[in-house]
């Protein structure tokens, strides 16, 4: 069953078309990586499939949910979708465990005690079940960004978004980070991620597209993907992200 | 004739509790009325947003001075009469809201996008994301400049004394008229101010101090 359908999506920023028109459909269960130069629009379509960014043309329709304009519906979709980001934007005012608690109480409506149960197993689940208390500034980069992810689960998406995570974070950081992505992949979660880790999305990712001025310039089962690349461009890209 | 003496100095000491008055009815009513301009500024209507703007900038560029003859003497156009204390408040309130909302705006504004996105992103309303993401930050970020207005606005109820409100510069200039003594009734006036507005803006030194030190953590 699908649990992302994007068609035909169409993007500008001003006079810039950023997104000419792509369509992706992703199964349940599925990981795909969004791989491509910086300006190809990877990042862009990937904040499009949870109303972050508003497309100009085609529609999207994430965990059966239409996407809307209409705040009420987005709320509805979003509830469905969490999204990690580069700079992990956790709320600095709240304890981490905090953090992954305010939107099951303040948006499901869970109880204090069942939000914390919760947010406790989520923070076991990558590795920071003792740092329930801990503000986000005193974490490092990969610690932050594991909470972050923690937050995301926390409202038990279907789907799940990883713009860059690891962009940020110095190389023995990004480890850990992928690791608990790989350990997600490994009991089910629906992901898309963008990601500069080619290795990574060779060994984790079940399909790899590229992306290039805006449309998808190639597409495939990883491991064929990276072995043997059918246009010169994908061919060029690999050579100088693995160097 | 009199000299300045205890009973003239307790005179004016009586009169600081209008002073006091003054300041907490211009500081909540500006107080009120800032937070809903510093709204109406982040509001995503730009027309608001323009017509608050407007209201901001005008009364900032109005001296106080002049913004209190306007409230006390306008109201007798139509036949109303304005008790001093009346008019000073509203003077007062009308000034420290825009002073308030334009510290509060920028307090909200400095709060990076990318919070507003991720509590979006959980799909949090657009309330809760304010009062539980932005507000807390913000309050954090504008509390040492919020103190150091309030000793704005201690001072700034002497200009009451203009209409004849008998706060404490009032006060000084009823007895300096009794004794003929305005320096030692001047210095006792300006002690007392000191006395008020000293602790205060040690206050928000610490504030600062301490916020300089935590960042935007609790």
């Amino acid at each position: 069953m699908s649990v992302v359908v994007a068609n035909n999506i169409r993007k500008s920023f001003g006079p810039l078309e950023v997104l000419k028109g792509v369509s992706l459909d992703v199964r349940g269960g599925e990981v795909v990586a969004l791989i491509g130069r910086s300006g190809s629009g990877k990042s862009t379509f990937l904040r499009c499939l949870n109303g972050l960014e508003t497309v100009d043309g085609g529609d999207i329709s994430v965990a059966g949910h239409a996407m809307s304009r209409n705040p009420a519906a987005l709320r509805k979709l979003r509830r469905d979708v969490g999204i990690v980001f580069q700079s992990y934007n956790l709320f600095p005012h709240l304890t981490a465990g905090e953090n992954i608690m305010l939107a099951p109480v303040q948006v499901k409506g869970e109880s204090k005690a069942a939000a914390r149960e919760e947010a406790l197993r989520c923070l076991t689940m990558v590795g920071l079940g003792d740092r329930f208390d801990t503000y986000p500034d005193m974490l490092s980069g990969g610690q932050q960004q594991r909470i972050a992810i923690a937050r995301s689960l926390a409202m038990q998406p279907k789907v799940l978004l990883f713009d860059e995570v690891t962009s940020a974070l110095d190389p023995e950081l990004t480890g850990e980070v992928l690791a608990v992505i790989e350990n997600l992949a490994r009991q089910g979660m629906t992901m898309l991620l963008v990601t500069h880790e080619m290795g990574f999305a060779r060994r984790v990712a079940n399909r790899t597209i590229f992306m290039k001025d805006g449309i998808i310039h190639e597409e495939g089962p990883s491991a064929e993907f990276f072995a043997n690349p059918k246009t010169p461009e994908l061919a060029a890209f690999l050579r100088s992200e693995i160097g | 004739m009199r000299t300045f003496g205890t009973n003239e100095f307790l005179f004016i000491v009586y009169a600081l509790q209008w002073t006091i008055t003054l300041t907490a009815i211009a500081f909540v009513g500006g107080g009120v009325v800032g937070i809903c301009l510093a709204l109406l500024r982040i509001s995503s209507r730009r027309l608001l947003r323009v017509i608050t703007s407007g209201y901001m900038q005008f009364v900032q560029g109005l001296p106080l001075l002049i913004l209190m003859f306007v409230c006390y003497y306008a109201p007798s156009l139509f036949g109303l009469e304005v008790s001093a204390i009346a008019a000073a408040a509203i003077a007062l309130t009308i000034n420290s809201s825009a002073f308030l909302g334009a510290i509060w705006e920028s307090a909200l504004r400095a709060i990076p996008k990318a919070q507003w996105e991720s509590a979006d992103a959980l799909a949090m309303t657009p309330y809760k994301t304010l009062r539980f993401v932005i507000a807390p930050q913000a309050i954090r970020l504008a509390l040492p400049s919020t103190v150091g207005f309030l000793v704005q606005v201690i001072k700034q109820t002497s200009i009451a004394s203009i209409i004849g409100f008998v706060e404490i510069t009032r006060a000084g200039q009823l007895v300096s008229n009794a004794t003929f003594e305005p320096l030692k009734t001047f210095l006792a006036v300006a002690a007392l101010y000191f006395a008020l507005c000293f602790p205060l803006t040690q206050i928000s030194l610490w504030l600062e101090r301490r916020a300089a030190r935590r960042g935007s953590r609790a």
